[in-house]
């Protein structure tokens, strides 16, 4: 048949010697999370050798705590970005969740338990509200976030009056992740467990099961996914519910870290969990991505926060590091999706 | 069963050697199905009856009504009157997913396979499997190594070399294997019927071969084949028999034994009626 000389000439195609930039490029596509891995080691390499205390145990158990907000919120942007969408409302849906947990504690006298899970069900409310605007209303992503930002920011500052509720006014059910144990000098809070769990649950559902298949099916082609029998919208709506689920953890995670509920407590944290999203590799175009460099995404900026300011440098200088990642990130995925068969 | 009668057939037209497709009740029949849009006339009162292990071309000129045709039989449209039988029993297709469920499989045109999944992924996409025992009815685990295997023996059922690697991101292969696999996806679950919306449209001469041999596999294999396409060598390559679309209505029914290209276009764009129909 005539087509055996087209297998042969394909096969010997792909036979064919690549240079080891070729090679570098495969591999990246099949491991986008590769690339931030490495740029963690080199910083990690790099902060070690400029400075001693950044390496030591106590130093990382600090890390970790500084970390551990951001990569939960990062969890619930991957999703979402997964989907080739982006939510601006995250740090918004994380205050006004704390700050309705914290005030029903104190002012309203609930239960520890009740108040967490009344700010837990109000942030999975809030990204329910972002994903019916998106799926029943056909707004995109951005826009509705970008509204719902303003709108959850100034409830939670209406309903709070724009003041801090210290930690001892608080049942010590919502500070408890901010207590830990320690191995050494090498602590940990409960906070980072938490965080870990949420990553290791969202791992396996993005990766072992058919849901989360359809979440990368959506991002990457919406309608083939739908001829394919996917239920687009009803996966859509999914994801902006479960990000806001893990937005309202978050806000139990930071009482535990700040040590009181504040409404500006991480003012960038929009933009610090959209980086760590895209640093870690996952595709702003959507359907690619690993929770894992999400993670590593999230670590590389504060490790660049964390080591500069242990070298006592002006901390702008982190702002244009982390920058200049973010380009060079989105630059790297530009590439590596020309990838040749 | 046979309380639908057949069209007739003209026999004396069909090679004898596959005249034993036609003793055999159609797997799915349309009769006298209308569907209007406003005040345009989609389609006006068209039958046809297909048989397993048989191809029919549907070809036409644009708005002649095949793809409306198409829609009506695979669930997109619910026609306004007419009935369509699947094995004798009346069906009702209110969405794609019901013919799908049925056995009817499509094969659109825009593919609808998902480029960053890889093969195994996007031959069960939608219909995923799961890990026996706890770990699949509890935790949803999918049976990913299962539907791996699987997926390389519908691809290899199809007579496909060019494709060896089903953890192969669909992305990474041609516009004729990415066909492949869409074929390969409808040949896997479509128990009954394929239709094939214009599968060589947008593909080279040597991977338009590919596909129609697949075509023919489907065929062999003892499904019913429904292929749409605008370009009548490849029709009269593959097809037993070929209704023509006109206007909303059916213009006849031809074999490639019975007219040649040439006449089939003619009796397409009304140059020619086809007698006795």
């Amino acid at each position: 048949m005539s087509s055996t000389s087209s297998t042969s000439a394909a096969a010997e195609f792909a036979r064919r010697r690549q240079t080891p930039l070729q090679q570098l490029q495969h591999q990246l596509h099949r491991r986008p999370w590769l690339s931030p891995l490495f740029l963690l080691l080199v910083a990690f390499l790099a902060f070690f050798i400029a400075t001693p205390t950044f390496l030591t145990a106590s130093s990382m158990g600090i890390l970790l705590q500084q970390t551990a907000v951001v990569a939960a919120l990062a969890v619930g942007q991957t999703l979402i970005i997964l989907t080739a969408g982006i939510d601006l409302s995250v740090g918004a849906v994380m205050v006004l969740s704390m700050m309705v947990m914290a005030s029903l504690a104190r002012d309203g006298g609930m239960p520890g338990l009740l108040a967490l899970v009344i700010g837990v069900a109000l942030a999975t409310v809030a990204g329910l509200l972002n994903g019916l605007l998106v799926t029943r209303i056909n707004l995109p992503p951005f826009i509705v976030t970008l509204g719902t930002l303003s709108i959850f920011t100034a409830i939670a500052l209406l309903y709070s009056g724009g003041e801090s509720i210290q930690a001892e006014h608080l049942p010590r059910l919502l500070n408890v992740l901010g207590e830990g144990f320690g191995i050494g000098s090498f602590r940990l809070t409960w906070g980072i467990v938490v965080v870990v769990l949420i990553y290791a649950v969202m791992a396996f559902v993005l990766s072992q099961t058919a849901w989360g298949r359809y979440v990368y099916a959506v991002g990457d082609d919406a309608e083939s996914a739908r001829l394919s029998g996917v239920p687009s919208r009803r996966i859509l709506l999914g994801v902006y519910t479960v990000a806001g689920l893990i937005y309202g953890i978050a806000a139990w995670i930071l009482i535990g870290r700040a040590g009181a509920a504040t409404p500006n407590a991480i003012p960038d944290a929009n933009l610090a969990s959209i980086t760590a999203v895209v640093i870690g590799g996952t595709s702003l175009f959507g359907g690619r991505g690993r929770l894992i460099g999400t993670l590593i995404g999230a670590l590389i900026v504060q490790t660049f926060a964390f080591g500069l300011s242990q070298l006592g440098v002006d901390q702008q200088w982190r702002v244009l590091a982390t920058g200049v990642l973010v380009i060079v990130a989105v630059a790297i995925d530009q590439w590596i999706r020309k990838v040749k068969a | 069963m046979s309380t639908i009668e057949r069209l007739p057939l003209t026999h004396d037209a069909i090679p004898e050697g596959r005249r034993h497709i036609y003793d055999t009740d159609p797997v799915l029949t349309a009769r006298d199905l209308v569907i209007t849009f406003g005040r345009v006339i989609g389609l006006d009162g068209v039958s046809l009856d297909l048989y397993r292990g048989e191809v029919l071309a549907v070809i036409g000129d644009n708005g002649a009504g095949k793809s409306t045709l198409i829609k009506c039989l695979t669930g997109a449209y619910l026609p306004d009157s007419g009935a369509i039988h699947l094995e004798g029993e009346r069906v009702h297709f209110r969405r794609p997913q019901d013919a799908r469920e049925a056995g009817i499989e499509t094969v659109y045109q825009q593919l609808a396979v998902i480029p960053a999944l890889d093969i195994a992924s996007n031959l069960y996409l939608g219909r995923e499997e799961r890990r026996g025992g706890i770990l699949g009815s509890m935790f949803r685990m999918l049976d990913k190594g299962g539907m791996e295997k699987r997926a390389g023996q519908s691809v290899q059922d199809l007579g496909i070399q060019t494709i060896q690697n089903m953890s192969q991101a669909v992305e990474t292969l041609s516009g004729g294997q990415r066909q492949a696999v869409a074929v390969a996806r409808a040949a896997a679950f479509g128990s009954k019927v394929v239709v094939l919306d214009e599968p060589t449209a947008a593909l080279g001469v040597k991977e338009s071969g590919m596909v129609l041999e697949m075509v023919k596999q489907l065929r062999d294999n003892g499904l019913a084949v429904i292929l749409i396409s605008h370009n009548m060598p490849h029709v009269w390559e593959v097809a037993d028999r070929i209704h023509i679309q006109r206007l909303g209505g059916c213009a006849g029914v031809i074999t490639p034994q019975s007219h040649d290209m040439g006449e089939g276009v003619a009796i397409m764009t009304g140059a020619k009626t086809l007698s006795g129909s």
